[in-house]
């Protein structure tokens, strides 16, 4: 773990609701180039994670450290700017506008046209909307719904839209892409075409962060895994290590889990 | 009707269809002087109204921001045009210059109203935007003390008209032969304003902007996530619809040359509001037929209800205004049951009902 590879370090990270802790105390590193793993049981605090990363709750204690810059304080907006994007675990396509819409919106941060470009509508105007439609194009094109641009994103399938989701999301060109259980509800073909198109999306330069309840997924794209419950960090380290830890395996209780992490070994 | 209006598909069909719009424009002040002058003046009117629902539309149709008391920025408008063109202060400024000021304090007030609600939405933003439209009517009524600035319920008059060097928009007189009042003066030059108003209105909706705008309403969480900074873009939405409110105040003023804070009551909000919904939020031409229609189907009740009724009855036996608001009423309450996304819905809007 070299220092200059690091992309993303968080350092004791912790969140209360009331009496409840959703994060105690968190740290972790991410580096460049990685798809990151974030698990645990249910209300172990990944999503409370996701939120205060993503500037939509502010941290009780701690800070993130995001490509050489503090991350603190900064409001949602600002988060997407410096380079995360983000999906959702409920998602939250804008859904009565079209696919194409959703990702021309998500060039928004990149693109600078203000309200006299948009009134007179110069040369340089023309320009950028053509290359916002255009590269929302390429995008849908990337996660495979190229087809369905001018459906309205809830008429789209459930995985389409999980699909069309991340498209928005890397419309704002990310360093980091912060995927809140994209494989939820999938069966097992779309969950297949999804880990390809994680593949492609690390090739192409993105860092990935992760949350999945689907094991078998986390285990074999995932380099490194953080485990969490009751907002405390369990365990880190690559899959293979993670899911021999007698914590993790406590953690989780239930068999089914356990089998699954079985075999996906 | 399309294929007059669609310029891509059928270009030669929609440049008849926009001739035959702009002899229409041209005639119609002249056609609507034979029945009576004061015909022009209400048509004056609606296209001041159509203006105003423009602006509101870009804060409740394309931001969705429900705004209760949009009137304050008209008055706001009224008042700066009033302050700077009549003798209650002995300023006489030319009204090119007084409608960007006017367009530019409504503007600032407008920042002023969204700057405090911006983590407000729907029924909690419609009371203090409610408010907000009231405490403006009764700064203007009661600020003729300790300084007289508004000259309180009295109002102000003798506001001037517009003038550009010596041609006067107020007086009549004949140019080629036709017989130019002061309204149909006017009227030219709202209807080149309120063109120009709809275009903008249309490049914002396809813009960047417009589309930030879009988001905001469909998921304002999401929309911040994907950087879109909402809390400048609902202060523009806000300002940009108070200046056009603004403007059109400035023109009020004049053309009526005496305002008062009478003229800027609650109901007016709600009215342009009801413009705004009946023509169908977001979408520009339906908000332009809302306001053409709710302007002028009460004056045409005005003149006809109570001939009506002495043909019939041989007496009044209610009242004209009231009448008139009981249809008015019935007009609304049934176009909200079969036409809940207005007369000309906007896409979006008609998407959204049809999810519901």
């Amino acid at each position: 773990m070299n220092a200059p590879l690091t992309l993303l370090s968080a350092k004791g990270l912790s969140k209360r609701f009331g009496g409840v802790h959703a994060l105690a105390d968190v740290g972790f590193t991410i580096n460049h180039g990685e798809i990151y793993g974030l698990i645990g049981p249910n209300g172990a605090g990944k999503t409370s994670l996701f939120n205060v990363l993503t500037g939509i709750y502010a941290a009780d204690a701690g800070e993130f450290t995001f490509d050489g810059q503090p991350l603190s304080g900064l409001k949602p907006n600002e988060v997407a700017e410096r380079g995360i994007a983000r999906t959702f675990q409920n998602i939250r396509l804008f859904a009565n506008l079209s696919a194409l819409e959703n990702v021309m919106i998500g060039r928004h941060v990149r693109t600078h046209a203000n309200v006299i470009g948009a009134i007179f509508r110069g040369a340089k105007t023309r320009a950028e909307e053509k290359a916002i439609e255009k590269r929302a194009h390429e995008l849908l094109d990337y996660v495979g719904v190229a087809k369905r641009a001018n459906t309205l994103a809830r008429h789209l399938a459930y995985g389409d839209q999980r699909r069309l989701e991340i498209a928005r999301a890397l419309a704002t060109e990310p360093k980091l892409l912060a995927l809140d259980e994209p494989a939820a509800g999938m069966n097992a073909t779309e969950t297949a075409s999804l880990k390809g198109l994680l593949g492609n999306i690390r090739r192409d330069g993105t860092t990935i962060l992760l949350i999945e309840h689907d094991m078998k997924l986390v285990m074999s794209v995932c380099d490194r895994v953080l485990v969490l419950d009751y907002g405390k960090k369990i365990a880190e380290g690559s899959a293979a290590e993670v899911q021999k830890d007698p914590k993790v395996i406590a953690a989780y209780l239930g068999g089914e889990v356990l089998l699954n992490l079985k075999g996906a070994a | 009707m399309q294929q007059f209006f669609d310029r891509k598909r059928y270009p030669r069909g929609a440049w008849v269809g926009i001739a035959l719009v702009a002899v229409t424009l041209l005639v119609l002040p002249f056609a609507l002087a034979q029945v009576g002058t004061a015909w022009v003046r209400i048509t004056n009117l609606a296209i001041l109204f159509v203006l105003l629902s423009l602006g509101l539309n870009i804060v409740v149709g394309f931001a969705g921001l429900l705004d209760l008391g949009y009137i304050a920025f008209y008055a706001v408008g009224a008042y700066v045009y009033a302050l700077l063109a009549s003798p209650h202060f002995d300023l006489h400024l030319p009204f090119w210059i007084i409608l960007p000021i006017g367009a530019a304090v409504a503007c600032f007030f407008g920042v002023l109203l969204g700057a405090p609600t911006l983590k407000l939405r729907g029924d909690y933003l419609a009371i203090v935007t409610l408010g907000f439209g009231e405490i403006i009517r009764i700064f203007l009524n009661n600020l003729s003390q300790p300084v007289n600035l508004t000259n309180g319920p009295q109002g102000i008059t003798l506001i001037d008209p517009f003038k550009i060097g010596s041609f006067n928009f107020a007086t009549r007189e004949t140019i080629a032969g036709l017989d130019f009042t002061g309204p149909v003066k006017y009227y030219y030059f709202l209807v080149l304003l309120v063109i120009a108003i709809i275009a903008l209105n249309l490049r914002l909706q396809n813009s960047r902007i417009g589309r930030a705008w879009e988001a905001i309403r469909e998921d304002e969480i999401a929309a911040r996530a994907m950087g879109i900074n909402t809390r400048n873009m609902k202060l523009l939405a806000f300002a940009m619809g108070a200046s056009f409110g603004g403007i059109s105040g400035g023109i009020f003023s004049a053309t009526q040359g005496f305002i008062s804070p009478e003229s800027f009551v609650l109901v007016e909000s709600v009215m342009v509001l009801s413009m705004v919904v009946l023509g169908g939020m977001g979408n520009v031409f339906g908000v332009v037929l809302g306001a053409i229609l709710l302007s002028f189907v009460p004056e045409v009740l005005r003149y006809t209800v109570e001939p009506v009724q002495r043909a019939v009855f041989g007496r009044t036996l209610i009242e004209p205004e009231v009448i008139r608001m009981l249809l008015f009423g019935l007009a609304l309450v049934l176009m909200m049951l079969f036409r809940p996304a207005g007369i000309l819905p906007s896409a979006l809007r008609k998407r959204e009902l049809e999810a519901k």
